[in-house]
């Protein structure tokens, strides 16, 4: 009786140790998957920073008026005035609406 | 320890007296100190399986309160930058929009290891060739030096520089990166968001330090590592900020002006929509700063609109009919003696032109009479006035978010004498700057609350302190409606939406004493839309003057006021205000 469960504690004991050596590679291989994964995060920040900062460089105010000035032509842009607010009857309704309702 | 003899001869001579073995008693006492020793060691034996048992249980019990400690703990990064300590992670700036005002951008930094080098007057020969603006001779000299190890060549290089760095192939030159600061923006809200600089540098970063403005009184927050991923967001509209600065400068070169500031505020919460300041300056290439007090108002990176202390005169009336109508001493109808020169010891105060001989308040305030606002000064008094324009925030610096505002204490004559108290009613004698202004017209329009300037957008800002009645305010809104639709600021209307306010025009102050006759500092404040007034605005220039109607003019109603109009007609649709019927309006505005 006493040998076996000697003999099983030694195998407990034998498995344990698997089990932690094991672990500790998991773990290990999780940290250089971590460090792997923050460079490649950093980089693409970084690649984010620059795309985020020249979209905000190429639609910096200025630069827009200069373009609305130049394409005037084409896009015909004015600055923003109350003028052009309008009412909301002054939109052309789509006339088939109108005439399915209508009995 | 005694012994106790294992043959007692007593003991012995009774035993062979009495025939027994006298063997037994030896056998006895050794028996008995056998157990006895046996006893001492058992006792030491237990003592030593306690004491391990003790240490056991002590070894494992820090360790399992270790693990269970490790498994609580949320993860947290272990490694947050491989730096030297130094981070040049800072946190973006936006608008109130989320547009960005400031973000970082990553260069590199190009220095020499100079135990790598093979060949130190070739690299500095290749690298003048792609910075002219090197010395050859010295950068060789250095390169070569057999004393040094280490050497800067270049902080910031652009993508193609380094490109061309890496080309020479010198193994002893190396990049590293570099986070720079970028404004996108150019010069637009440069005063706002000041400048920056390196800080403390390494191989791998160099720290970002605000030199002025936002970045300067928010550099530790910006700084901060743990808050580098979370963006700083202002109350400024990147939009209304662009038109503010693009009609300000319009309007300084049509009017020959030194200068000038506008600022655009909310009139309930303080928030600065736009601050603009001229001239202004590039911050991603900020110039040095002045080197004298003469030198700096005039220095581009002098904040006229919150750094700046003027005398700003008439828009100055409005607090004093505030207050006289607040504490129930005149109505608007009220007729004051307004007949001139009012004399007071050598000074005389005069209008600037001659009104007759007695007005109402309202028209004291609409026509902008000196005298009949001292007149209104003197039934106040000095310590009531006094301790109004303290409840405005007049007589402090406004503890504003930017550091140039907070150096920036008004002026004012300490013993706050009678004639001092009747000169400041219509603007002379303190000096404050406009960014005090717009929080006065602010608290004047919006119902009565005081208003705390700020540029940081925060959740909810609580309602101010009340510093005039509703009432008060009511008046006040339709009194400065007045001022535009029949008085100084005529130039100021704008179809649908409602401009009210003051206009004022000061003569500028001689640094070597007394007044300029023909140098002014032109001023309109106010409010839109009168009925509900929803942004405040200050609009001040610096020795404006347009040829008009065959004259010369430097008053307000002629330079300002226009401007402002301008500026109002382009940002209140952007701000999203929609045009009201002005006429229908205007009718319940007025007073009678």
């Amino acid at each position: 009786m006493r040998a076996v469960l000697y003999v099983l504690a030694a195998f407990g004991v034998m498995g344990l140790a698997i089990w932690a050596y094991d672990q500790n590679q998991q773990t290990q291989e999780s940290m250089r998957d971590l460090r792997r994964l923050r460079a490649e995060i950093r980089s693409l920040t970084e690649t984010l920073g620059v795309q985020r900062a020249e979209w905000a460089y190429l639609n910096r105010p200025q630069r827009l008026r200069e373009l609305g000035e130049l394409n005037f032509t084409r896009l015909g842009l004015l600055p923003l005035e109350g003028v052009r607010f309008g009412q909301i009857d002054e939109i052309p309704y789509p006339a088939l609406l109108a005439a399915e309702v209508r009995p | 320890m005694i012994r106790i003899p294992l043959r007692p001869l007593a003991r012995i001579l009774d035993a062979r007296a009495q025939g027994v073995n006298p063997d037994r008693i030896e056998r006895e006492n050794l028996r008995l100190r056998r157990e006895q020793l046996r006893d001492q060691s058992r006792r030491m034996s237990e003592w030593r399986i306690l004491f391990l048992a003790v240490l056991f249980f002590a070894g494992y019990a820090a360790i399992g309160a270790r693990m269970a400690l490790l498994a609580a703990t949320p993860m947290a990064e272990v490694e947050p930058y491989a730096g030297e300590g130094i981070s040049g992670d800072r946190a973006d700036v936006l608008d109130r929009n989320g547009r960005i005002l400031a973000t970082n951008l990553v260069t590199h930094s190009l220095y020499a290891e100079l135990r790598y080098m093979i060949d130190g007057r070739r690299a500095a020969r290749e690298l003048a060739r792609i910075f002219p603006d090197l010395d050859e001779e010295r950068l060789a000299a250095r390169l070569t030096d057999p004393n040094r190890r280490f050497d800067w060549i270049r902080a910031r290089l652009s993508p193609e520089q380094a490109q061309a760095a890496h080309d020479i192939g010198e193994p002893g030159l190396m990049l590293g990166p570099r986070d720079m600061r970028l404004y996108p923006n150019g010069t637009l809200a440069a005063h706002v968001l000041g400048g920056s600089q390196y800080g403390a540098q390494g191989v791998t970063a160099a720290e970002i330090t605000g030199v002025a403005g936002i970045e300067l009184a928010q550099n530790a927050r910006l700084a901060d590592p743990d808050l580098a991923a979370v963006p700083l967001t202002l109350t400024l509209d990147l939009g209304v900020q662009a038109i503010v600065e693009e009609v300000l400068e319009g309007g300084i070169t049509m009017l020959r002006a030194n200068g000038g500031s506008v600022i655009v505020m909310d009139a309930i919460t303080g928030e600065v929509v736009a601050m603009a300041s001229a001239p202004t300056f590039d911050p991603n290439n900020r110039p040095p700063p002045p080197r004298n007090s003469l030198e700096q108002a005039e220095s581009p990176i002098f904040n006229r609109a919150a750094q700046g202390l003027y005398e700003l005169g008439s828009v100055m009336k409005a607090f004093a009919v505030a207050q006289a109508l607040d504490l129930g001493l005149v109505s608007p109808d009220t007729m004051v003696d307004i007949r001139g020169p009012l004399r007071f010891g050598r000074f005389a105060i005069t209008d600037f032109h001659n009104m007759g001989a007695s007005r109402s308040v309202a028209d004291i305030f609409i026509e902008s009479s000196n005298i009949g606002t001292a007149r209104l000064a003197q039934r106040i008094g000095a310590e009531r006035q006094r301790a109004f324009l303290g409840s405005l925030g007049f007589l402090e610096a406004i503890p504003f978010d930017l550091p140039e505002g907070r150096s920036a204490r008004p002026q004012f004559d300490p013993r706050w004498s009678e004639l001092a108290m009747m000169t400041i009613s219509y603007g002379h004698g303190l000096s404050m700057t406009p960014l005090h202004l717009a929080a006065g017209y602010a608290a004047l329009v919006n119902g009565g609350t005081r208003v705390h300037p700020t540029l940081i957008r925060r959740a909810e800002v609580p309602r101010g302190e009340r510093v005039i009645s509703e009432e008060t305010s009511r008046i006040m809104r339709s009194l400065m409606r007045s001022v535009v639709t029949q008085g100084t600021a005529s130039m100021g209307e704008v179809a649908g939406y409602l401009i009210g306010g003051k206009t004022g025009t000061a003569d500028k102050p001689n640094p070597y004493g007394g007044y300029y006759e023909d140098r002014t500092i032109a001023t309109f404040a106010g409010a839109f839309p009168m009925n509900d007034p929803r942004y405040v605005f200050v609009v001040t220039m610096d020795e404006p003057q347009i040829e008009a109607a065959g004259e010369q003019r430097r008053t307000a109603g002629w330079t300002v006021v226009p401007v402002a109009a301008e500026i109002v007609r382009r940002i209140a649709p952007v701000l999203g205000l929609r045009p009201q019927d002005t006429a229908a309006i205007d009718a319940t505005l007025r007073l009678r």
